[in-house]
């Protein structure tokens, strides 16, 4: 574990903040991800780079692009583009033209996204795996998280836990049988005071609320811990369960009760997606947001033709804080947010 | 009068008020789950009884400022119920209470300037200097020749309170300590 970072050996990028990056810490990051590609290069999984920018993008609820213009002449006429909130859009049109497994270290941006844990701007490994499904590669992204943090198991092994029986383990209920009721009990029960607006008959929002203010941070503390088959309702570009359609075969990554990354058994079906999309727009709407230019490009892929798939994007920033112990995600940037 | 704070304004060191009392932002924590939606916790610590409060926001919430300024005002003199401060501008007094104070009667030596926080027009709280120096009244004598700081035994000082110290402190020492923890610091030589 790297210590932090010595009068002598830091490199106050900003002497404003003195908030940058030490050397010793951007050395580490350089290291981890090395050897991150020297994992993809080991099993022969191709390093690509696509596009930051897009015509149209993967809808989400909860996801904002920054809006940029690109001026073909110095006239000002010009047309509005998307920085990508992640690579998946580009990275399945190359599945689906026959790429076969491929990763990407691409930056993604979101809007609104800063704290101890996020930057407007950061780092994902995106990957994808024709043939597997979401538990083969589960047990990929800990291959790959044993490597990379191997001190964060106590034994070098990974736990999975369903979404659903974390939440009966922790909260004594069923995150797919009960109402909306039951879940604002466990909120008020647990001391969650809740100010301002709030959508009581949102499921969504009470479900994302005790996972993220009082199960995540106990999650796996002892050794990683996958959480997998999600809510229907958070499925976002997994396909349903075959066995149980309220569930979709999506699952994250908890290290010390942070959240490392996101993955799904991949929905092939062109027309579901176009409808969850549609969906997140309206929700959007709902939600005072702007709707938002659905990537005609990845549907058009997707009617051509996705090979079955897993995919996952890893947060790198945070793998990195994970390794030397820092508090915040400013600590294992060169240049954070503000500093830009 | 009232400010109001945007989710994106939220930020340690805030002043603002729940229920009609004035609170001071102690953490504030953005987390959003990689799919799901924004949320804002806040600890808030009550500027009159102490007392800490977990409140949880959604982005585009907002929360009123407290109206609170902070005066300098150098202690005076207290009566064991009210420590009293005086503007040095205008010589007016103000009462804190020791319920007010909590633990910082500890460290209120008379003359010292300190910083006295209204609301509403009201003192409702006080800072001291970090660093205080405090003389010690009385302390059981420590074995000669041990200069150990890991071990400690408890001197009175001067304004009545108990403090922890390293076993060389004599009676008329003069410590530095520091009001934020109560931790004694080192031995001041005069």
């Amino acid at each position: 574990m790297c210590s932090r970072s010595t009068p002598e050996r830091a490199i106050i990028l900003s002497e404003s903040t003195g908030k940058s990056a030490a050397a010793e810490i951007l050395e580490l990051r350089a290291g981890l991800l090395a050897r991150a590609r020297e994992f993809f290069a080991g099993r022969g999984i191709i390093e690509v780079e696509t596009p930051l920018l897009s015509r149209g993008v993967v809808v989400d609820r909860h996801l904002d692009p920054p809006v940029c213009r690109y001026s073909p002449g110095a006239d000002g006429a010009g047309e509005t583009l998307y920085l990508q909130t992640s690579p998946e859009a580009a990275m399945k049109r190359l599945l689906a033209a026959g790429m076969g497994a491929i990763y990407q270290v691409a930056h993604a941006f979101r809007e609104g996204e800063r704290g101890r844990l996020h930057n407007p701007e950061f780092t994902i490994i995106e990957w994808y795996r024709p043939g597997l499904d979401h538990h083969e590669l589960m047990d990929e992204v800990g291959a790959l998280v044993s490597l990379l943090l191997p001190e964060v198991s106590r034994d070098g092994g990974w736990e999975k836990l369903s979404y659903r029986q974390l939440f009966r383990d922790r909260l004594g209920l069923d995150p797919i049988e009960c109402g909306v009721g039951e879940l604002g009990g466990a909120a008020e029960k647990l001391g969650i005071e809740i100010e301002g607006e709030f959508d009581w008959n949102d499921r969504d929002a009470w479900l994302d609320l005790l996972l993220s203010t009082r199960l995540q941070d106990d999650l796996g503390t002892e050794r990683p811990v996958f959480i997998y088959d999600y809510p229907a309702s958070q499925a976002a570009l997994a396909r349903l369960c075959p066995a149980e359609p309220r569930l979709a075969e999506r699952f994250e990554l908890f290290i010390g009760g942070v959240e490392l990354c996101n993955g799904y058994h991949e929905l092939l079906d062109a027309a579901e997606q176009r409808g969850r999309f549609e969906e997140a727009n309206e929700q959007r709407q709902g939600d005072g947001k702007q709707p938002l230019a659905l990537d005609e490009r990845l549907l058009e892929a997707l009617e051509a033709g996705l090979p079955e798939c897993s995919g996952v994007a890893l947060g790198f920033d945070r793998v990195v804080m994970l390794a030397c112990g820092a508090d915040s995600i400013d600590e294992v940037l060169a240049l954070p947010f503000e500093e830009v | 009068m009232a400010t109001t704070y945007g989710t994106s304004d939220f930020r340690k060191g805030l002043r603002v008020e729940f229920d009609g009392e004035p609170y001071l932002v102690v953490e504030c924590e953005f987390r959003k789950p990689g799919k799901g939606s924004a949320i804002y916790t806040l600890k808030v610590k009550n500027l009159l009884n102490g007392r800490v409060l977990e409140k949880t926001f959604r982005s585009g919430d907002s929360i009123s400022g407290a109206d609170c300024r902070d005066e300098k005002m150098q202690y005076i003199f207290n009566d064991s119920r009210d420590w009293h401060f005086m503007d040095p501008e205008n010589y007016e007094q103000y009462a804190v209470s020791k319920e007010q104070l909590g633990d910082l009667w500890k460290y209120l030596v008379e003359e010292m300037m300190c910083e006295v926080t209204f609301y509403n027009g009201s003192p409702i709280t006080v800072t001291p200097p970090n660093h205080v120096e405090l003389e010690v009244e009385y302390c059981e004598p420590g074995a000669k020749g041990n200069t150990a700081t890991n071990v400690t035994k408890p001197a009175k000082v001067q304004t009545g309170a108990e403090i922890q110290v390293p076993i060389f402190i004599k009676i008329g020492d003069v410590l530095k300590v520091d009001t934020r923890t109560g931790d004694y610091i080192e031995r001041v030589h005069r």
